[in-house]
């Protein structure tokens, strides 16, 4: 390349802050899995592990929005402005970046109830909180299909690293969940274990 | 106005963000479970007990008037 | 208990309930008809209390039964006509529900009064459907096929006949302690388990935003559908000034039986349960019990336990009650036989309390079930001391810590048996019981819940 352009820099721009929003993303899913089975971070005490996770979502939101802007910006593909909340309506690849407008509606509505959780039912809040599960593998998805970099390569072993991250982190909280005693049991379980267990007192 | 810490104690799952925000007002029993000071909150302590409450991952503590 | 349907005997004269006006309900019993008579059809209802006649207007019952000053009878004694008052202005009109849950034990009397006399509480939940302006009203019972069957019986008897303005719809209640407490119902109507919701605000609870409920207890609208007829001044004729009325008791006597009585407010409890006074020592002023009682349990499982000689100096109102510790409830009593073990009887007791936890609030279903290990403990021989330490530790730790009042009732039944039941522990730590008969006195269910639809 003779020189990095204004154009080439933006298409640089835009691929680098998606892949670290992606990063991003996929340390705020780990981080809420934690929060959810109040797992913890050596060295942290509970409240930094949901600190971190708000905070890491807001600097993922920040790297979106550039990366977003960047590639609307670009010249070199047409992309249009409805295409970061409408999916499918970029002339550029609209399937793959359908995607990505998809996660990032999802994305939108997951920072915008927690924003304003306090007014809103804990039911619905916890409703809309479970699209995590579809915004993050959107996100995966709309970066391997969006740019051939991303299937090669040191972006693509960050890709896996990524995904396994995230794997490592369902089992766990899927594992948990199959250990946890479920609300109609929990006195009785704890009645035998005292029961057996005199030396307890 | 004075306000008051109340836990609701179906939500709350023993997180203990609370006491850990708000040692001043907030301990824990054997169990994790949060027991909160009976006694309005000091005008000192407002902001790290909003503080408190918006660190709650379960929303089961709140600041309400008291009665 | 669950299962089968105890049906009342004759009830046990009372000492001496007082006279009211000449008809044919001026003395006791009033709710149930005379001593050995059947169930009460609606003809046979009618003709007992002749008809309901028109309420002339919301207001007017309001204020009739203010006068009367009717309380609630399923435990809580709050004042009848303010929770009318508040239906009544309540908007959109709130569901009305009849409580005949019945979820403790050692209760019997909801479930006698809808078998024996279903048109009078079908008719006082007409009446509180009118003083809320609802159209909706629902009875909810314990699950037992011959009482729905039967109740279904009477609400069609009431349709044929044209009786009835509010639809009443009959709604099945799990067989749990926790089913009648207000806002576990209000969860069931809901179509959610039936456990208790989280209530800050206190008022009418809602089944959704906007709708809320008017919830009475069975035999609080069989009283209001006598209210209604004979008026306020009629029903002050039994009962007290203080609490006026009458009220349905369950009755546990130490010879094993149990009943199902009228008995007006004040009466006594020593001539309820048949309990022999006799002067106690010269000059103490004290009575002293004739030997085959050791102990009365007064309110049911969340109630109190007073020493036998105590309580057979005691009227059944709260006045007296209150500043002992206890209360009226909703009218159980039990006299413990002398030959039993008080701690083992109140350690099953601890134990059922313990699993009907609703396993939602961390201190309770942590706390009720170590407290009724440790009971369970002190009721055997030689106990380690450790048991009586961590008891009042963690019975400390959860009193107040609910979203109800289960661990709250449960501690004040466990701290009075330790009271009350002080000379038995000492017995114990040395290795001996004074309790003869293994036989257990008080009635447990034997069914654990064990998943959500137990719940349901």
């Amino acid at each position: 390349m003779s020189g990095i352009t204004h154009t080439t820099a933006l298409w640089y721009a835009s691929r680098a802050t998606g892949v670290v929003t992606l990063l991003l993303l996929t340390a705020v899913v780990v981080l809420g899995i934690l929060v959810n089975r109040q797992g913890r971070l050596p060295g942290l005490p509970g409240f930094a592990v949901t600190g971190l996770h708000r905070s890491v979502s807001l600097l993922a939101v920040a790297f979106l929005a550039v990366h977003v802007v960047t590639a609307i910006a670009d010249p070199y593909v047409t992309i249009g402005l409805a295409a970061i909340v409408v999916p499918f309506a970029s002339a550029y690849k609209p399937f793959w970046l359908g995607l990505g407008a998809v996660s990032l509606d999802l994305i939108a509505a997951l920072i915008l109830t927690s924003l304003a959780r306090a007014r809103m039912s804990r039911r619905a809040w916890r409703g809309i909180h479970w699209l995590a599960y579809a915004a993050w593998p959107l996100a995966v998805v709309h970066s391997l299909g969006s740019s051939a970099d991303a299937r090669s390569g040191l972006v693509l072993g960050v890709l896996a690293g990524c995904v396994l991250a995230a794997a490592v982190a369902v089992a766990w909280r899927l594992s948990r969940a199959a250990r946890e005693v479920p609300r109609a049991r929990r006195a009785a379980a704890i009645l035998s274990r005292m029961s057996a267990r005199k030396a307890e007192l | 106005m004075g306000k008051q810490l109340r836990v609701d104690p179906v939500a709350c799952a023993g997180h203990g963000a609370c006491a850990e925000l708000l040692p001043e007002l907030i301990t824990l029993d054997e169990w994790g479970y949060p027991i909160v000071a009976d006694q309005p909150v000091p005008r000192g302590l407002r902001h790290a007990a909003r503080r408190a409450v918006a660190g709650c991952p379960a929303l089961a503590l709140a600041l309400a008037p008291v009665p | 208990m669950s299962g089968s349907l105890t049906l009342p005997q004759p009830a046990l004269a009372p000492g001496g309930p007082p006279r009211g006006p000449e008809g044919p309900v001026g003395a006791l019993p009033r709710l149930l008809p005379a001593p050995g008579a059947g169930p009460v059809d609606l003809r046979a209802h009618l003709a007992r209390y002749g008809a309901l006649g028109s309420a002339g207007g919301q207001d007017r019952l309001i204020r009739e039964v203010a006068a009367a000053g009717l309380t609630g009878r399923g435990g809580a004694a709050f004042p009848a006509a303010r929770k009318l008052a508040a239906a009544g202005e309540a908007r959109p009109a709130p569901v009305v529900v009849g409580n005949g849950a019945e979820g403790e034990p050692a209760s019997s009397k909801d479930r006698s009064l809808l078998w024996i006399s279903p048109h009078l509480v079908l008719d006082g939940l007409q009446l509180a459907a009118a003083a809320a302006g609802s159209a909706t009203a629902v009875l909810y019972v314990q699950r037992d096929e011959r009482l729905h069957g039967r109740l279904a019986g009477a609400i069609a008897e009431r349709a044929a006949a044209g009786t009835d303005t509010a639809r009443v719809d009959l709604v099945p209640a799990p067989d749990r302690f926790l089913a009648g407490e207000e806002s576990a119902l209000v969860s069931r109507l809901t179509g959610k388990p039936a456990r208790p919701v989280y209530r800050p605000v206190r008022g009418l609870p809602r089944l959704a935003p906007g709708r809320a409920a008017l919830v009475l207890n069975v035999e609080t609208l069989a009283h209001l559908a006598l209210i209604a007829r004979y008026g306020a001044a009629w029903f002050r004729t039994a009962g007290t000034a203080a609490e006026p009325g009458s009220m349905l008791v369950t009755l546990h006597l130490a010879d094993g039986r149990a009943s199902v009585a009228e008995a007006p407010l004040g009466a006594s409890i020593a001539g309820l349960l048949g309990l022999e006074v006799a002067a106690g020592p010269a000059g103490a002023g004290v009575p002293s019990v004739g030997g085959a009682v050791q102990a009365v349990l007064v309110g049911g499982y969340h109630g109190t336990w007073l020493p036998a000689a105590e309580a057979a100096g005691l009227p059944l109102a709260n006045e007296a009650l209150r500043p002992l510790g206890a209360a009226v409830g909703a009218g159980v009593l039990a006299a413990l036989p002398a030959d039993r073990c008080g701690l083992a009887e109140t350690a099953r007791v601890a134990r059922y309390l313990a699993l009907e936890s609703a396993g939602q609030c961390g201190p309770c279903f942590n706390g009720l079930p170590r407290i009724a290990a440790a009971l369970e403990h002190l009721a055997g021989p030689r106990p380690d001391s450790r048991a009586r330490a961590g008891l009042e530790r963690w019975a400390g730790l959860v009193s107040g810590r609910g979203a109800c009042h289960h661990p709250d009732g449960s501690v004040r039944l466990i701290r009075s048996a330790l009271r009350v039941f002080a000379a038995e522990a000492g017995l114990h730590e040395q290795g001996r019981c004074r309790g003869t008969d293994p036989r257990p006195f008080l009635p447990v269910p034997a069914g654990l819940p064990v998943s959500e639809e137990d719940w349901s």
